[in-house]
């Protein structure tokens, strides 16, 4: 898919209409995954507009999203970043070999007190 | 009390193992308070965390099929674990409003009747405070809290996204809270009583969940709690996890000593 397709995409499965984003940058300073992410909430908004999703797909900011819809609560437009965000991961991760994690992540993973709450949390938003 | 009403009850998989108190000293305590939970013979897990995206599927299925079982037993559904809570009853909202995911959902699992999000699904503490009532509650106690100074953490999954789960005010939500008063305890409002524990992403970057768990625990300690309550296993395995500052205990554990039943759940 190209770019313009991939917008679509994401558009269509997320049902978030960025245009109503008026750029105020509150989903950001809401996001308790600020510091990790290389691209923030607002700018998934602005740059699946602007058509740019490849950098996007590629980025880790996919994984360290908390989906905690802090970002979904506060927009005052009611944009839903955090859906734009889902989108694109899933995206990403829809595809032969690109799942991000697997089951031999997970002995390293666990400890005494693991719940299973955890590990069936982090396989649905990484593996598909 | 009474038998005041029965409920189809979905513990989930966690409360099958790592977090038994959450759901022992929540049977028991429904038991004492009139409600009598009826858990479905076969359930599958909701998976954990709700997907947005609305052409998923197959990941929304085990939720439909409980809301549909708890339809058919003329009951509310009850879930007690925030995770829990969130998929089923996000989950049902879609089943109720989104007309082409219901249509999808409803012609894969090709039912006689349809599902149309019928269902009433509580969260164990609105079921607390809307059903039994904290006036109720608060009657029933045997050995109350004594004033201890309780921290209540609602994390993201228990509020958000308010319109959706209508809990409560997420940003000023006062549930727990009025359940420690009920209790006899003192409750601690503090700043980031809502915000995210770091949750799955523990899996993958520990220094997010180290950090931002660190950080609500730091402000709990300085508002003056003494302990931390949740509803959520993972919020308390992160929190546990990363700082040793506070107790962390689950609210069903807090309701059962208040109720006096705590030491009958651990014979
Ligand atoms: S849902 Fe993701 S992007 Fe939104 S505030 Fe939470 S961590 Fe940040
Ligand atoms: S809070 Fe909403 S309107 Fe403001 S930048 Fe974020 S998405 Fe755009």
């Amino acid at each position: 898919m190209n770019n313009t397709e991939l917008k679509k995409e994401i558009l269509r499965i997320s049902g978030v209409n960025v245009k109503k984003c008026m750029k105020c940058g509150k989903c950001s300073a809401s996001c308790p995954a600020y510091d990790e992410m290389e691209f923030h909430p607002h700018q998934f908004a602005s740059m699946i507009d602007n058509g740019e999703i490849e950098p996007l797909l590629r980025s880790d900011s996919l994984y360290r999203c908390l989906s905690c819809f802090a970002c979904m609560e506060r927009c005052p437009r009611g944009v839903e970043p955090a859906k734009l965000i889902e989108a694109v991961r899933l995206t990403a991760i829809r595809k032969q070999g690109a799942n991000r994690m697997t089951a031999d992540d997970v002995p390293q993973m666990l400890d005494d007190n693991t719940p299973g709450q955890l590990l069936v949390s982090a396989f649905r938003k990484y593996t598909k | 009390m009474g038998v005041i009403m029965k409920v189809t009850y979905f513990p989930g998989c966690t409360l099958k193992n790592k977090a038994r108190d959450l759901d022992e000293y929540g049977r028991k305590s429904a038991e004492v308070l009139g409600i009598t939970l009826e858990e479905p013979k076969a359930w599958q897990c909701c998976g954990g965390v709700f997907t947005t995206a609305n052409d998923e599927i197959a990941t929304k299925l085990s939720s439909v099929r409980l809301l549909r079982s708890a339809k058919d037993a003329d009951q509310p559904l009850v879930t007690v674990c925030s995770a829990c809570h969130n998929v089923v009853k996000q989950t049902n909202h879609a089943m109720k409003n989104d007309i082409v995911f219901r249509d999808r959902v409803n012609r894969y699992m090709a039912e006689e009747t349809p599902y149309n999000g019928e269902t009433t699904v509580y969260h164990y503490l609105e079921l607390l405070r809307d059903v039994v009532g904290f006036s109720n509650v608060a009657m029933a106690v045997k050995k109350p809290l004594a004033g201890k100074k309780i921290g209540a953490y609602y994390g993201c999954l228990l509020l958000r996204p308010g319109k959706v789960l209508g809990m409560d005010d997420p940003e000023n939500p006062r549930i727990i809270e009025d359940l420690i008063v009920a209790l006899g305890g003192e409750p601690v409002i503090y700043a980031r009583r809502n915000e995210c524990c770091g949750g799955y992403v523990s899996a993958e970057s520990p220094a997010l969940a180290e950090k931002n768990s660190g950080k609500v625990i730091d402000n709990a300690a300085a508002a003056g709690a003494e302990m931390l309550v949740t509803a959520c296993p993972l919020c308390k395995y992160n929190l546990e996890k990363y700082s040793s500052k506070l107790p962390i205990v689950y609210f069903t554990e807090i309701l059962a000593e208040a109720l006096g039943i705590k030491e009958e759940v651990n014979e």
